[in-house]
């Protein structure tokens, strides 16, 4: 065994404290207004405390449970009047209800839990914060209000010591839109995904009978054919999607997308040479969980949200789907159109599935070789 | 092609599907953050220890808590505040501790906002706006000090290391000048070979460092770190790396405790694929948030089972970074989105940001790293410029500048 993976072993048996950060100062002050009624979490840390106040009083380095609550008079009657609340123009005093601890990324916090009585509640509240600024201008004070599921956030400094929060504003709305827009954009940008479904898609308005391709009747077949393909992509590509964004399942992305390259090259491939005829809803579905995990990269390439993973994923597949039916919503009136013209069969379903299975072949080979070979 | 399809081929395959519960820890700590470390809680009895201050017992530590009670019993004393400010500012830049240099500037706020404070507020203003990144607010402090006291080594050092920081090579070298006042000679030698040996001058500023160090004598152990660190920076640039690892261990020898000499022999003993020895440096100093992000870089290298945490760590850190609206450290960030994230457009983001506020070569080589994942070659033309117009010697930098060319 090499000596350096002997001492790495070696150094994480021994480790196994907790990771403290240093960090410039901060609180993180909550509030919750919830039926008509505020409540508030201060969180302050120990460390900023003993800086300003002095919590440390046998001077040993160390500050103890004994000694913070000891202290709690002083504690609460130094941090609670740097805050001021007022909702309706009149000030809203703070009550202090609970007095814990909690732990951060840079060490211990006192709790401070408070109830803000507004004679005038309104539908904003005034807030002005000046804890720690004498001492150290770099605090800040982190404000996040919650108000019936949307949350709110701003930062206090010795800049900006007042904020007005406005309850009842949402931001959550904006993001859907933009993880819906992202998904669309992506069907119709990928088009490895777009040419795997029209290579499923293409024979739908036609069946096999006697080795050669007939139109088919009427819209219903037709129809039914695209429902089954579109749903099972659909689901599958979902099923990934979620797991892989979620962390579950983890391919290496090369991997994924020759696998997806590969996967437009086989089904553009059985229209020319058709081995699977009846079940083209379960080459769908195999091929579609691939697709869903080339879906996952570019989520997660997009950068997912701290707190809003779910709804960036419901968002972004709903999006793929809403492409993805503008697709096939214009490509099946007019493939069932002129589905009796030998064109289609010649020039559509041969040709094009001939055209679609080279160019996923170039795919197939700059992915899995990581080549360049052509621009696009 | 769809964007960032295959950005991420550069990586080794991973497996994970084994690794169910580290993955779904992580990701629980990312899609709650902050929601799920709060859980309050009421301590079991009065001797448990919550917190142990920092350097409680450092001599500089004590040394600020003598000057406050000083201070306290003499307010807006000009003196005292000095010596304060750049007492704890001396603590915060030795263990990378920010809040210290937020203390030194509560000290300063009488003549903080000031615009011509007394000349004694300069430094330590000047080194406080540094650390926050802005070092057009620090070169304007420090000019306007020497236009006063043009004998003030401590500014001309303090204004190379600033301008050397934004890549402003040659007024950094003729801020290295003045310092030949000093009786110590390493000194400006020191400074000199720091700015000289990234201007394609390396061998010359290491052959001087390296002979004016030989007949230096009664070193403090704060000139020995410095010039060692410099000397093992540029052996390791120009890919002398046995010199590099010598000279490192003997600024390691000077103070093993120092960030910045950790954070860059830890780099080194990445680029020599030696995770295993940054592990064993670094387990211990994980409050500093760069040498954190270096072990995860290691623990990557190890495919360390416990890799999952640490950057489940980060990411809390970062995030707690981000909603102090602050981006100090964009560099680091952008390394951590790129090898620990697989993120490589915004890591190529962060890294142009960071780009625009420091030159360094770390800063360089993040930039083209980044670039190259995204292959976004345009991206990182500037710094292709930069060696261009520099001819900086570094061994990385041009074999990494070689393949953005190549794509």
């Amino acid at each position: 065994m090499p000596l350096s993976l002997l001492l790495g072993i070696i150094a994480i048996v021994l480790y196994a404290g907790p990771v403290l950060a240093h960090k410039a100062s901060d609180s993180y002050l909550a509030l919750t207004a919830r039926d008509g009624r505020i409540e508030g979490q201060w969180d302050v840390a120990l460390r900023d405390l003993d800086y300003a106040i002095g919590l440390d009083a046998d001077d040993d380095g160390a500050i103890t449970w004994g000694e913070l609550s000891g202290n709690r008079e002083k504690v609460a009657g130094y941090v609670l009047p740097r805050l001021r609340l007022s909702a309706g123009g009149a000030p809203c005093p703070l009550k202090p209800t609970d007095y814990l601890v909690d732990n951060h990324t840079d060490g211990a916090y006192v709790v401070l839990r408070f109830a803000v009585e507004c004679p005038a509640p309104g539908n904003a509240i005034d807030l002005s914060y000046t804890l720690f600024f004498d001492v150290d201008p770099q605090h800040r004070g982190l404000l996040r209000v919650d108000y019936q599921g949307a949350t709110q956030t701003a930062v206090f400094s010795p800049a900006q010591t007042s904020q007005r929060i406005e309850l009842g504003q949402t931001r959550q709305g904006a993001a859907f839109l933009q993880y819906l827009r992202e998904g669309v954009w992506h069907i119709w940008t990928g088009y490895d995904h777009i040419l795997f479904l029209l290579s499923l898609l293409l024979p739908a308005v036609l069946y096999r009978q006697g080795g050669a391709w007939q139109p088919v009747a009427s819209f219903r077949p037709a129809f039914m054919e695209v429902v089954k393909v579109v749903t099972a992509f659909t689901v599958a590509h979902s099923i990934t999607l979620s797991l892989a964004t979620l962390g579950v399942i983890s391919l290496p992305s090369r991997w994924v997308e020759s696998a997806i390259a590969a996967s437009v090259v086989l089904a553009a491939l059985n229209n020319l040479r058709p081995l699977i005829d009846k079940r083209r809803w379960a080459v769908a579905f195999g091929f579609g969980l691939v697709h869903g995990l080339g879906f996952a990269n570019v989520l997660n390439d997009l950068g997912l949200p701290r707190g809003a993973l779910l709804l960036a994923l419901v968002a972004f597949n709903l999006g793929v789907e809403i492409g993805q039916l503008a697709i096939v919503s214009v490509f099946l009136p007019s493939a069932y159109a002129v589905r009796r013209s030998s064109g289609y069969r010649r020039l559509c379903l041969n040709l094009g599935s001939g055209l679609i299975s080279l160019l996923a072949l170039v795919w197939l080979l700059e992915r899995a070789l990581d080549l360049k070979l052509i621009n696009g | 092609m769809t964007r960032g399809r295959v950005s991420q081929a550069r990586s080794k395959p991973r497996w994970r599907w084994v690794r169910l519960p580290g993955l779904l820890a992580v990701w629980a700590s990312l899609g709650l953050g902050p929601a799920l470390q709060a859980a309050p809680f009421l301590p079991g009895s009065d001797g448990q220890v919550l917190e142990r201050l920092p350097y409680s017992a450092d001599p500089s530590a004590r040394q600020s808590r003598a000057l406050r009670k000083g201070l306290r019993a003499a307010p807006g004393n000009l003196d005292l505040a000095v010596k304060l400010a750049l007492n704890d500012i001396k603590l915060g830049k030795a263990e990378a501790d920010p809040r210290f240099y937020g203390y030194a500037q509560g000290v300063l706020s009488p003549w903080w906002a000031m615009p011509e404070p007394p000349p004694a507020i300069l430094l330590p203003r000047a080194l406080i706006l540094q650390n926050r990144h802005d070092f057009d607010g620090a070169l304007a402090d420090l000019d306007k000090l020497l236009r006063l006291e043009p004998g003030n080594t401590q500014a001309w050092l303090a204004r190379a290391v600033v301008l050397q920081v934004r890549g402003r090579y040659e007024e950094a070298q003729q801020s290295c000048l003045p310092l030949t006042e000093l009786d110590e000679l390493l000194v400006p030698v020191t400074c000199l070979s720091s700015v000289v040996s990234l201007t394609g001058q390396a061998a010359k500023s290491y052959e001087l460092l390296l002979d004016a160090l030989e007949h230096a004598t009664g070193l403090s152990a704060e000139q020995r770190l410095w010039s060692f660190t410099v000397l093992a920076e540029i052996a390791a640039r120009m890919g002398k790396d046995a010199e590099a690892e010598r000279f490192f261990r003997q600024a390691l020898e000077a103070n093993g405790k120092d960030a910045y000499l950790l954070a860059a022999y830890a780099d080194f003993l990445l680029d020599q694929r030696r995770p295993g020895e940054v592990l064993a440096l670094l387990s211990d100093k994980t409050r500093v948030d760069s040498l954190l992000l270096r072990l995860g870089l290691a623990k990557r290298q190890l495919q360390a089972s416990d890799l999952a945490e640490t950057v489940a760590s980060l990411q809390a850190r970062f995030d707690a970074a981000r909603m102090r609206g602050e981006n100090l450290h964009q560099g680091d960030e952008a390394r951590f989105a790129l090898f620990l994230l697989d993120q490589p457009r915004e890591a190529l983001r962060l890294a142009q940001a960071n780009w625009a506020a420091q030159r360094e070569p770390k800063d360089a080589r993040i930039l083209l790293e980044a670039a190259i994942a995204a292959r976004e070659p345009q991206a990182a033309q500037a710094v292709v410029d930069m060696l261009g117009k520099t001819g900086m010697e570094h061994v990385q930098l041009r074999r990494l500048a070689g393949r953005l060319g190549e794509r």
